[in-house]
């Protein structure tokens, strides 16, 4: 089944390299463009398309594409990494991992930048140049061209750029969408906002280069003589702007258009078959494919699969409801209503589990408070920007707790904090931290001396730390939800199987399920709700535009919360007051009724 | 194939229509006691055009009467000094300006301004003087919305003794609203510049929602918002703008769009999602509308020959869509047969004419009327059972009233058109706005928004042919529509056996 997802990754990458061709044209007419002579611009730009040194060089960038497709297929996954603080974030930029990307995509950068010196030519066309000597000898020399050197190093900074912009924007996360369309016209509709993207960030990663080079360009200086550029005018000089914007915005289409190829192949829908009749075929059945936790992106392929299925297609349904045929055991939905209704369990337990962590700490609060006055009368103020969710480091244990306090009065506040929700972060909601912190300041050598002058420089580096460590607003409930892309799946295949067994369902195998399948649901909506009551929850994330990143997973535990109401109205509209004959606890029976009455 | 001489003839002046029962309209005279009866109910409402505020219309008009001035000394003597080295490129200008308007040539809505063409493409007789601009009833509860012309919108639900009242910021110059299907709470709404989607709690208590219930959708390039469409499994949201030849498709919880891009037509200006879901029209300002399917999102285009396919409705099931064309009198019908696991729709060749409007003369006691022309919109009810045409008329001739007129309309097994009547309101009231209860238990109840302010429904009592009774034992409480032998009931204005 594997092959599914390597099959398409090649198919995206050739048609990558196909696409090659047309964006290198483009890339000579823009890069020779002269605006004095347009007949000449062109005789020489077909004279240069057909040049040896052409097809070498785009048979380096097919070589580049293909690494870049193969990087994508290594990369990719469908439940975002969100790192919780800064320090995280940078645990991601700094993994082995992640180096082994960066260098690549650095060497990569390289390689493209030296493609486009020789397409652009002129004076960038070779490395070294033949000068004459400064002193009057007849004999020349060797000189190192600097034009040709700094689109090198700009190819290798737009890389690493590009790599590590990709860690922070999410770039290898894969969102599937909820409109379904074909892929020429998927492709079609992504083209304009590549364009736009990669030409903005090139500028970007061009302005960072030339300051960066600016100040660091005497590296290269004490290696050879004849280097001008390090001043601002030598900067300033607008051609060679020009031609590094040219080369890098080629250079990150390139890459883009095969990232966004990859995705448009990789989320395309599979159809699975729901039963097949040979067993040797049955590792490729819906129910199979949906149990198994490996690779991950089957598993989302088939949830989607069954959502679609479950809503579009009358005979797919009619087998997932048919009995088997020696037996008479309903297998096919008995395997996936239990597989949908386990992960929807599963979610509803992350939730109470984290909910119950932010409830304890609350109730430490007001325990360890009591014990604090009791000790010193000083440490009335203290706050901590944690819970239990992600494990402060060591280190910070150490820290008294009023140090600690002041450094979170200096920290700046981020304005995602809504200002209508209890906010955990401010002093008086104190989290876990001091209840970890206080037995151990007690014994603390620091305890008391607070006001030493010493403690100015300590303090400054706590600040750093703290913005280090500090948890990013909103980033521990994305975390929680990070995955819901499946959940919110499950809901809508279950709740559209259900809606169509009220009259499709001829053995009534939905129906020995329904009571589980609505307390699960009345669960999950419990918890959900609990969820979105604790502050940061509710509120929404800037919206980020003309970046390649997918923010999809910023606003998937928004998308579950209105899919699953959704979903459980579907049922109760569709069964109406037949539910009342379905077995379930009092409470879940006053919950359905408020869905009966359309009061939630 | 005449089709209005077949009707009743309207009601004498001063009697209005108010429901229908055995088969016929029934109609009264309305005296003032009268009005006060049957505008007591809890869902009549009454908004006298004086109750309102309009202060965003003087706000305009005191605009326009001063010179903005919020340029300051630097950039006026910036923009002389520019103006010199503008005459170099005042041929380019000059040159995208020939674009331009050639572009509005071939498209003249795009010089109309924003309040003119939601005027134009909305769906509500006489739009900008409306005190009602858009109403949407609940698809499952008897709970609605209104929207007035100061901009505010209030929800009414006779189970419940508050009136939310929805104002915000931007909404301005609402042209639409509607529910969100499965769900309690939310209201999308078109306005000039965005979409707003209210998250109104049905068990809250306060009349005044805050803004921050509201999410603010908005594109750049998507505005002014003429129609919105709920997927009726309530998952996605269409919107369109008749300045841009991008449909959007929303997905309202994460607040993410997609544009279906057609260049064709100059924009998109009426949407219809088909009850069940397969299928939705897009409408143009130009003479051609589209019919996408929602599975792959791809279209199908209909080239009309007259005008731009002003209004359109779906039958229950989805399989037949009934369209008008500005500038014709007729409604065409296409039929749609879904072959099932195929993505893409079986569509039919040829619109096929149904129904003739052309003007037709009454005589009444007040002197002849003349009924008929234009149609500006329709509804089906959710039984597929009754067809309401809302007739344009002319606002100049005292003799051509505007007028709601009602067809009974069979789906299967087949597709057949009859006659029933017109709805009319008090004396001088005019149609404004109409639409059907998504699920009236006894037959079909039609709410009338109209001129004067007023908002009332008219219930059609009938025992729906494709719904399943659960007393079949016992006899209705009210007799089937065939069983009454009037002479123009029973005569066919179209069937598909005839074609």
């Amino acid at each position: 089944m594997c092959c599914v997802i390597c099959w398409r990754a090649a198919a995206s990458t050739a048609w990558a390299v196909l696409l090659l061709g047309p964006i290198t044209a483009a890339l000579v007419i823009l890069g020779r463009f002269s605006l004095f002579h347009p007949i000449q611009t062109i005789s020489e730009c077909l004279s240069l398309l057909t040049s040896a040194s052409a097809v070498f060089s785009l048979i380096l960038l097919c070589g580049v594409i293909l690494m870049i497709g193969f990087l994508n297929l290594e990369y990719y996954t469908v439940i975002p990494t969100i790192a919780c603080s800064k320090i995280a974030l940078l645990g991601q930029l700094l993994h082995p991992r992640q180096l082994v990307n960066s260098a690549v995509h650095c060497v990569m950068g390289i390689v493209v930048a030296w493609c486009c010196a020789i397409t652009i030519g002129g004076r960038y066309e070779t490395l070294g140049y033949t000068c004459p000597q400064s002193d009057g000898d007849s004999s020349s020399q060797m000189c190192l061209n600097e034009y040709h050197l700094i689109l090198l190093l700009a190819g290798a900074f737009v890389g690493l750029s590009y790599s590590l912009l990709g860690v922070i924007h999410n770039m290898n996360y894969i969102s599937f969408h909820t409109v379904q369309q074909y892929k020429y016209l998927r492709f079609k509709g992504a083209l304009p906002l590549v364009v736009k993207c990669s030409a903005t960030q090139a500028l970007y990663s061009i302005r960072n280069f030339i300051v960066v080079y600016f100040f660091l360009g005497y590296i290269p200086k004490i290696l050879c003589l004849y280097m001008n550029k390090q001043t601002i005018a030598g900067l300033l000089d607008l051609s060679l702007v020009y031609h590094l914007w040219i080369s890098a915005s080629f250079l990150l289409f390139t890459w883009h258009i095969t990232l966004v190829l990859f995705r448009i192949f990789v989320t395309e829908l599979y159809s699975f078959p729901v039963q097949s009749s040979f067993t040797e075929d049955a590792h490729q059945c819906l129910a199979k494919v949906l149990n198994e936790k490996q690779p991950m992106i089957l598993k989302f392929l088939a949830l989607q699969d069954l959502a679609l299925l479950s809503q579009h297609s009358p005979s797919r349904r009619c087998q997932v409801f048919s009995l088997s045929q020696p037996g008479g055991h309903p297998h096919n939905w008995n395997a996936i209503s239990k597989e949908c209704l386990s992960m929807l369990t599963d979610l509803t337990q992350r939730l109470v589990a984290y909910h119950d962590t932010v409830a304890t700490n609350g109730r430490a609060k007001s325990l360890s408070t009591g014990s604090e006055r009791k000790t010193s009368s000083e440490t009335s103020v203290t706050s901590g920007t944690e819970d239990l969710m992600s494990p402060r480091p060591t280190l910070l244990m150490k820290t008294p707790a009023s140090v600690f306090a002041r450094s979170v009065v200096g920290t700046p506040r981020t304005p995602l904090t809504a200002p209508f929700t209890p906010d955990l972060d401010s002093p008086f909601a104190s989290p876990a931290l001091r209840r970890l912190t206080a037995p151990v300041e007690q014994c603390s050598p620091w305890f008391g001396t607070v006001q030493s002058p010493h403690v100015k420089n300590f303090l400054a580096k706590r600040v750093l730390i703290m913005y280090l460590f500090n948890k990013l607003p909103e980033a521990s409930s994305q975390a929680l939800f990070a995955d819901s892309q499946a959940h919110i799946w499950a809901l809508e295949g279950l709740s559209y199987l259900v809606q169509a067994s009220f009259s499709e369902d001829q053995f009534g195998v939905v129906q020995t399920a329904l009571p589980s399948i609505l307390s699960c649901m009345l669960v999950l909506q419990e918890a959900v709700d609990r969820h979105f009551k604790l502050p940061h929850a509710s509120s929404k994330p800037v919206r980020s535009t003309g970046s390649m990143g997918d923010s999809t997973h910023k606003t998937l535990r928004f998308a579950l919360r209105a899919t699953l109401k959704t979903a459980i109205y579907r049922i109760t509209t569709t069964f109406g007051d037949h539910l009342n004959a379905i077995q379930m606890s009092a409470e879940h029976r006053k919950r359905l009724q408020q869905f009966l009455e359309y009061k939630e | 194939m005449c089709s209005l001489a077949l009707f009743p003839p309207p009601l004498p002046s001063g009697q209005t229509t108010l429901c229908e029962s055995n088969n016929e309209l029934l109609s009264g005279t309305t005296t003032e006691d009268q009005l006060k009866q049957v505008w007591s109910s809890p869902l009549s409402l009454y908004f006298p055009r004086e109750s309102l505020k309009l202060h965003s219309r003087t706000e305009s008009s005191s605009k326009a009467a001063f010179l903005d001035h919020s340029e300051t000394l630097w950039m006026r003597s910036a923009a002389t000094s520019e103006h010199t080295l503008l005459e170099g490129s005042g041929c380019i200008l000059a040159l995208l300006q020939k674009v331009s308007s050639f572009h509005g040539s071939l498209f003249p809505h795009l010089t109309l301004s924003s309040e003119d063409m939601i005027a134009e493409f909305s769906q509500v007789l006489n739009w900008s003087d409306c005190v009602v601009r858009a109403f949407a009833w609940h698809p499952h509860t008897d709970k609605f919305a209104v929207a007035l012309l100061d901009d505010s919108i209030k929800i009414y639900n006779p189970k419940s003794a508050t009136t939310p009242t929805l104002k915000h910021r931007l909404q301005r110059s609402v042209a639409a609203v509607q529910w969100k299907p499965l769900c309690a709470s939310a209201l999308a709404v078109a306005c000039q510049n965005c979409l707003l989607v209210w998250h109104v709690d049905p068990c809250s208590l306060s009349t005044r929602p805050s803004s921050g219930c509201a999410q603010v959708l908005s594109h750049p390039g998507h505005s002014p918002v003429t129609s919105i469409a709920w997927s009726p499994s309530g998952s996605l949201l269409v919107s369109a703008s008749p300045m841009d030849t991008a449909m959007m498709v929303w997905d309202v919880a994460s607040e993410s769009c997609v544009p279906l891009q057609r260049v064709g037509g100059g924009g998109v200006s009426f949407l219809s999602w088909s009850p069940d879901g397969s299928h939705v029209l897009a409408s143009t300002p130009s003479a051609l509308f589209r019919v996408w399917e929602t599975r792959m999102w791809t279209c199908e285009r209909w080239p009309c020959v007259k005008g731009r396919c002003q209004s359109g409705c779906w039958s229950p099931d989805g399989s037949r869509l009934l369209f008008t064309v500005q500038g014709e009198m007729v409604i065409y019908a296409l039929t749609f047969t879904d072959t099932p696991g195929v993505g893409l729709c079986g569509g039919p060749q040829a619109a096929a004419v149904v129904a003739d409007l052309s003007e037709t003369t009454f005589n009444t006691p007040d002197g002849d009327i003349i009924v008929g022309g234009e149609i500006q919109s329709l509804a089906w009810d959710s039984t597929g059972e009754r067809l309401a045409v809302l007739l344009k008329g002319d606002p100049h001739a005292a003799d051509r009233p505007a007028i709601i007129a009602v067809f009974k309309t069979r789906t299967s097994p087949i597709f057949e058109l009859l006659p029933c009547g017109f709805v009319q309101g008090e004396r001088g009231a005019e149609p404004r706005l109409m639409q059907f209860h998504p699920s009236f238990q006894h037959g079909a109840l039609l709410t009338v928004c109209w001129s004067s302010g007023r908002i009332t429904h008219v219930p059609f009592y009938f025992l729906s042919a494709g719904v399943p009774h659960c007393g079949l034992s016992g006899s209705p409480s009210l007799p089937r529509p065939q069983t009454v032998p009037a002479d123009f009931a029973n005569q066919s204005l179209f069937t598909e056996l005839m074609s």
